[in-house]
């Protein structure tokens, strides 16, 4: 095991701890791109998602949708996106929010699916108007499903993004590309662990918030 | 088109590279995961930490452990093997839980009837519960392989070549044409996999025609 020994030495290294292409810099960058991607394709996918719960309409071009983008190969879109609008932050937050949309989309209207219609029309009954029977049964009771589409979408860019630093962009990515470039093996090893713990500290926070999420 | 024709062969060869790195993963991500889910559906203690488990292994994300496999099995870091480990990972943690919940739909009335008629245990496994959650672990099996195929892109990040190498050659010679063929290739390999997979569940399991699985 005298690979995870050296990456160790990377991990101690104070340089490694400084700068630009500091530990802490590309950590923080790395988590800010996740956020800023999941923000951008929450506000976007979820009232759709919603509204395609709630009415029922565009149900199957919405799965077909969700379908097919799961099928296109993320580094095939990264790349493209470069080669189409140029390099820059843009191009990869975009391609990271399309990949985002997918698991977001397809929790926020399964979840409003999975109410019971005979809550969702005693709700009716009741006299909630349809804004009503969205926000105070709907949403509530299609949370835990909601939080699971935000959970996957949340790991989804966390990964995808490490991907992205093929294509310029910063965060923990680096280490792994950059790392390949020069073949050094003890920072690829000691970033890959970083983007690891980091995707299971997300994905337990996740899980507690699921089991907080009163269903 | 012209780019195509000239280089067809190189086309071809990846296509064949792409194809094994998607199918033996899936397959023995399945083998696996099958006593597994098994064990899962059937023993109550074995339940939570199978499937917790595998919800962890599916959440880490692909490049990082795509690098980290050769550091703890010390292979070579350019072996198409390490693509074909980590994606059989994947295709364990995703398929453990759907074959759970294959077997765990199986009515257990179903179960009694056959012990009644005089199944063993092991007849009963294999003569019963597997044909009836054959339909719906091949549901399970398409959604892992389209998945897969996506995923061995990745590998052509650290040097194993496949069908993502245009991706990587295309970007750094701006070579717009040839990131769309990889495109096209990758998906119409998930979908031509795809009608495979339902063509052997036709074979296989006739009884789930008509029926969705």
């Amino acid at each position: 095991m005298s690979v995870f020994n050296e990456a160790w030495d990377w991990f101690t290294t104070s340089t490694n701890w400084h700068g630009e292409d500091g530990i802490p810099h590309r950590l923080l960058q790395h988590i800010g791109y996740t956020a800023l991607t999941t923000v951008i394709a929450v506000v976007i996918a979820v009232p759709l998602g919603l509204w395609i719960g709630h009415t029922g309409r565009l149900r199957g071009v919405a799965v077909a949708l969700t379908g097919a983008l799961r099928a296109l190969p993320t580094l095939g879109l990264l790349t493209l996106v470069v080669l189409w609008r140029g390099i820059g932050l843009t191009p990869p937050i975009t391609a990271l929010v399309v990949l985002a949309i997918p698991p977001l989309l397809a929790g926020a209207y399964a979840g409003i699916e999975s109410v019971d219609p005979r809550t969702v029309d005693a709700a009716r009954g009741m006299g909630m108007t349809e804004w009503q029977v969205l926000a105070r049964v709907e949403v509530p009771l299609g949370l835990p499903l909601l939080l699971g589409g935000l959970r996957s979408a949340v790991l989804q860019v966390v990964a995808t993004a490490t991907i992205a630093a093929y294509i310029g962009l910063g965060g923990l990515g680096r280490y792994v590309i950059d790392g390949v470039a020069i073949r050094d093996y003890p920072q690829i090893l000691g970033g890959s662990l970083i983007v690891v713990v980091l995707a299971l500290a997300l994905d337990g926070a996740f899980a507690l918030l699921q089991r907080l999420a009163p269903a | 088109m012209t780019w195509v024709r000239a280089n067809s062969d190189r086309l071809v060869e990846l296509t064949w590279q792409h194809l094994w790195l998607s199918v033996v993963p899936v397959v023995i991500g399945f083998l696996l995961a099958l006593p597994l889910g098994w064990m899962a559906s059937r023993y109550h203690r074995f339940r939570a930490p199978a499937l917790t488990l595998g919800g962890v292994l599916y959440s880490l994300p692909s490049l990082p452990l795509l690098v980290i496999i050769p550091g703890i099995i010390g292979t070579s870091f350019l072996d198409p093997v390490n693509v074909a480990i980590t994606l059989t990972l994947y295709a364990v943690a995703l398929l453990v839980r759907t074959v759970a919940d294959a077997f765990g739909q199986v009515s257990a009335e179903v179960l009694d009837a056959a012990s009644a008629s005089g199944y063993s245990r092991w007849q009963r496994a294999f003569g019963v519960e597997l044909p009836l959650a054959g339909p719906a672990m091949l549901a399970g099996i398409r959604v892992a392989s389209v998945s897969t195929v996506s995923l061995v892109t990745v590998g052509a990040l650290i040097g194993v070549s496949n069908l993502g190498s245009l991706f990587t050659e295309g970007f750094q010679r701006y070579f717009t044409t040839e990131i769309i063929v990889g495109m096209v290739l990758v998906v119409s390999l998930a979908l031509v996999l795809d009608a495979c997979w339902v063509l052997i569940g036709r074979v296989l399991l006739p009884w789930a025609r008509g029926r969705t699985a």
